[in-house]
């Protein structure tokens, strides 16, 4: 079986099984869990395109996900819009931001740190933005009034949501399959580890990169989209702030950036450090953040290539005898 | 296979205060294989960087095969024909040789499996078939230079730009190296290297250019260029031409 | 609204809060210029230190003036402890390892604050916080006009020590060529991690003249860690000259853009700058392009 074979039945095993999970239980607080592991796993997933398989880190990712969040909110709200028609508008959006982000930051060679802090301040100045101008409810948000039908795009139970958010979350790892076996993937990566190598070639790295930026800001712009429709709310501390940067990041890193599974890995993992805090220390302001914080340094410390990382190299390792010989000199 | 001819005309380019390469003019004729040689610092790889798009000249040109590429973005380059290797090596760790090799090969090929399957032709060339599914980054030092070489060739290049192919190798390395920089130029590919090593601008190069202090101080066969004195001067230190030639003439004295 | 002493009023509290904004961007800057990396964990430091002023003044009455010997020397010792333990060993070799092990440290010294004590705002009550003076037409409170001038003088300080001590040789030698420097015997990661520390220490000092006419919550430093970086970006990466000149620019910018546009746009100003010199100029006015 070829390596995208295997990939694509893992996936739609994947896919199979967190399905049956939610056809089979009836327990609220599991299907809660497995529907916000999933929407972390999406926001990851998005953030890993450009980070992990780009290496291009953006710090203010947030800025895709609250685009797509004020569209999906206010093309209802304002213009009658069918919430499903909304999404696709919403991910419309969030791409055009994303490209014009890419387009300018690219156009100019930001890089590493530079478009870390590019990113968080195109964050920062739509969060201020969407604060100050009515339209967008200022400082006290958009509200989704209720409306329950699958037409609405809003479940009665977590049920519906799930299987949404799974929708999308089998999307994002269709895409990250593509980008592990296609030619697009291929360049995308060698631009990541050596973009001169990769322009002596014949890759354009600037088309490469844009190409990127879209489709994981057209994901975040799907997250943000699907949070107003299960949280019938937004605001701009929500949309545009930190915190959602930041989740996205973590769960990649965690799970190993540049990887098909990785993103899902951390977000699971994260999820459940989560909720094992909370069962010790109730519901604290901020602990959350703490734990990312501290699992960040210390993955990044001693596990840089993510818990995935370490599955990597047990699998390499044990395939070991017979498979590296490094024989001496003049042999290469 | 089309006309691979490289010609530079009058190519300047100034870092801050520094003249890296001043009024640099030459050809290399298609189908030859030709080397680019100079003490360091005289600024040979700035010139690859000048004809292969890398850096902008402040002044002159670059002609490709007859059209005028001054300029011109490397990638769009590479789709013409030309492709470098670099100083020091650039693989792209984290893939395998394979993956390496296959993302020169998509230049060509579009399709993933194709790319894939054809690197091992680009492997066995250069000797690195043993090695395909290694990762670049378990490679030695003449193992990357290789794959840097391989990667260059997957992506069927008319003109190669070779920029110290042999440097930090072996005699033994070295001496394995050269057979298949000579296969390359025979199969039909322009070749123009960047060498130190003297043992391979003599064994290959059909014609010599020396830089120094980003001019062009000499050219022409290897034998002629190495008793050139001007060069001997440029590596050696002025005055060294004559002090050669009075220790040799006193060494013949009775 | 172009009345003269309104603007004249802004100007000087915009010069005033430069300054600040400087003493905030100088350690942002050496530690830029010497370990080459983008301290995203400054904001956080910087309320670290405002929280451990207000805790001083509150739990044992220390005004926070008073308070600079007991701040300052403390800031270093954790930005020491910092790059020496967590950040060093974080890079491997990579520059985005740091970027992320500062933003870790970031999120953990906000939240931390947010957990202990809440999102409350705080400010704290001293005999002079109130009194203001006249200069020329604008009135200027004392606070401000005290962290004008203690910033400028510890900036002083700090430039003396990069520039006179051996210490600075040592630093202004790590920064140019590390390995050389480690060469000549130089212990490059002590010079870390005192460049490191140092850069706290501003901080330190800077909460101390800043509390007084200011006030702490846990984001307090997601606030001024952007307009940190944007005057650094300005000034020119590494560039002390630049810091100041950046940070006073800045400061009356802001101020300005506040009186004229709403606090809101007034702000976004100040990005949209910083935006700017990133895409158009990103050696800013005075660092070295590449």
């Amino acid at each position: 079986m070829t390596g995208a074979a295997k990939d694509l039945a893992g996936i739609f095993l994947f896919a199979l099984a967190t399905a049956g999970i939610a056809q089979f239980t009836d327990s609220g607080v599991t299907l809660n869990f497995v529907m916000m592991a999933l929407y972390a796993a999406l926001l990851a997933q998005a953030w890993n395109i450009l980070g992990g398989f780009g290496g291009q880190f953006s710090f203010g990712h947030a800025l895709f996900f609250g685009t797509g969040a004020y569209i999906q909110a206010m093309a209802q709200l304002h213009g009658g819009v069918n919430p499903w028609l909304a999404l696709l508008l919403a991910v419309a959006g969030a791409a055009t931001i994303g490209m014009a982000v890419g387009a300018l930051s690219f156009r100019y060679g930001l890089k590493g740190s530079y478009f870390a802090l590019v990113t968080l301040a195109f964050a920062e100045v739509f969060r201020i933005l969407a604060l100050s101008v009515p339209f967008t409810g200022a400082g006290v948000g958009l509200m989704l009034p209720l409306g329950e039908s699958f037409a609405n795009m809003q479940f009665g139970s977590r049920k519906g949501y799930l299987y949404l958010v799974l929708g999308l979350v089998t999307v994002a790892l269709l895409i990250t399959c593509w980008l592990k076996h296609s030619r697009f993937g291929a360049y995308l990566q060698a631009v990541r580890d050596n973009e001169d190598a990769a322009r002596a070639v014949g890759v354009n790295p600037f088309s490469i990169k844009l190409g990127a930026i879209c489709l994981s800001s057209a994901l975040m712009g799907a997250g943000g989209a699907f949070y107003v429709q299960v949280f019938q709310y937004i605001d701009p501390a929500i949309a545009f702030g930190p915190g959602t940067s930041v989740e996205a990041l973590v769960a990649a890193i965690v799970g190993g950036i540049g990887t098909l599974w990785g993103p899902v890995l951390g977000a699971v993992v994260l999820h459940v450090l989560a909720d094992v805090t909370r069962n010790l220390f109730g519901q604290l302001p901020g602990i959350n953040m703490v734990i990312y914080g501290v699992v960040l340094v210390v993955i990044v410390m001693f596990l840089p290539r993510g818990i995935g990382g370490l599955a990597a190299t047990a699998r390499s390792l044990w395939n070991k005898p017979g498979r590296t010989d490094r024989t001496g000199v003049g042999r290469g | 296979m089309a006309d691979a001819s490289l010609r530079v005309k009058n190519l300047s380019k100034s870092f801050g205060g520094l003249k890296a390469v001043q009024d640099v003019s030459l050809e290399v004729a298609h189908g030859s294989l030709t080397a680019l040689i100079g003490p360091n610092g005289a600024g040979k790889t700035t010139l690859f960087a000048l004809m292969s798009g890398f850096l902008t000249p402040d002044s002159g040109s670059v002609f490709f095969g007859g059209g005028d590429i001054t300029g011109r973005a490397p990638h769009l380059n590479a789709r013409l024909g030309m492709t470098r290797t670099f100083q020091i090596v650039q693989p792209f760790a984290t893939q395998t040789v394979r993956q390496n090799i296959a993302v020169g090969t998509h230049l060509h090929l579009q399709g993933r499996h194709a790319a894939l399957h054809d690197a091992e032709r680009i492997a066995e060339q250069v000797g690195l078939s043993a090695q395909i599914d290694k990762l670049a980054s378990s490679l030695t030092v003449a193992g990357r230079k290789r794959l840097e070489l391989a990667r260059a060739l997957a992506a069927r290049p008319r003109l190669l730009l070779l920029d110290e192919v042999l440097a930090g190798l072996n005699p033994q390395e070295i001496a394995e190296m050269i057979p298949v920089v000579r296969g390359i130029a025979q199969g039909g590919v322009t070749v123009l290297m960047i060498e130190h090593v003297m043992q391979a601008v003599m064994n290959l190069a059909e014609h010599v250019w020396v830089l120094a202090q980003g001019r062009l101080i000499a050219q022409g066969s290897p034998l002629e260029v190495t008793s050139n004195e001007k060069v001997i001067e440029a590596y050696l230190g002025h005055g060294t031409a004559a002090r050669l030639r009075a220790a040799e003439l006193g060494r013949l004295a009775p | 609204m172009l009345d003269p002493s309104i603007f004249f009023a802004s100007l000087l509290n915009g010069l005033t809060t430069g300054a600040v904004y400087a003493l905030i961007a100088l350690g942002l800057t050496l530690i830029y210029g010497v370990l080459h990396i983008i301290n995203f964990a400054h904001g956080a430091a910087l309320m670290v230190a405002l929280y451990a002023v207000y805790l001083l003044k509150q739990n044992f009455g220390i005004d926070p003036y008073l308070a600079l010997p007991l701040v300052v020397p403390g800031m270093f010792a954790l930005g020491y402890a910092l790059q020496r333990l967590i950040i060093n060993r974080a890079s491997h070799g990579k520059d985005e390892n740091i970027l992320l092990v500062t933003l870790g440290i970031s999120i953990v010294m906000e939240n931390a604050a947010l957990l202990l004590f809440k999102s409350d705002t705080r400010t704290i009550d001293t005999t002079y916080t109130l009194s203001t003076v006249a200069i020329g037409p604008a009135m200027i409170a004392v606070p401000k006009l005290v962290a004008f001038a203690g910033a400028l003088a510890v900036s002083v300080v700090l430039l003396w020590i990069v520039g006179k001590t051996d210490l600075g040789r040592a630093i202004r030698a790590v920064a140019k060529e590390k390995h050389g420097a480690k060469l000549m015997g130089i212990d490059v990661d002590h010079v870390y991690a005192m460049s490191f520390g140092i850069g706290l220490a501003c901080l330190g000092a800077a909460a101390c003249f800043l509390l007084p006419a200011y006030y702490v919550n846990p984001q307090v430093g997601g606030g001024f860690v952007l307009v940190a970086f944007t005057v650094v970006v300005l000034g020119g990466m590494g560039s002390f000259g630049g810091a100041l000149i950046g940070g006073l620019l800045i400061g009356v910018v802001e101020s300005l853009g506040g009186l004229y546009l709403g606090e809101s746009l007034g702000q976004i100003g100040i990005f949209v700058i910083f935006i700017a010199v990133l895409l158009f100029r990103p050696q800013g006015l005075f660092g070295a392009s590449t």
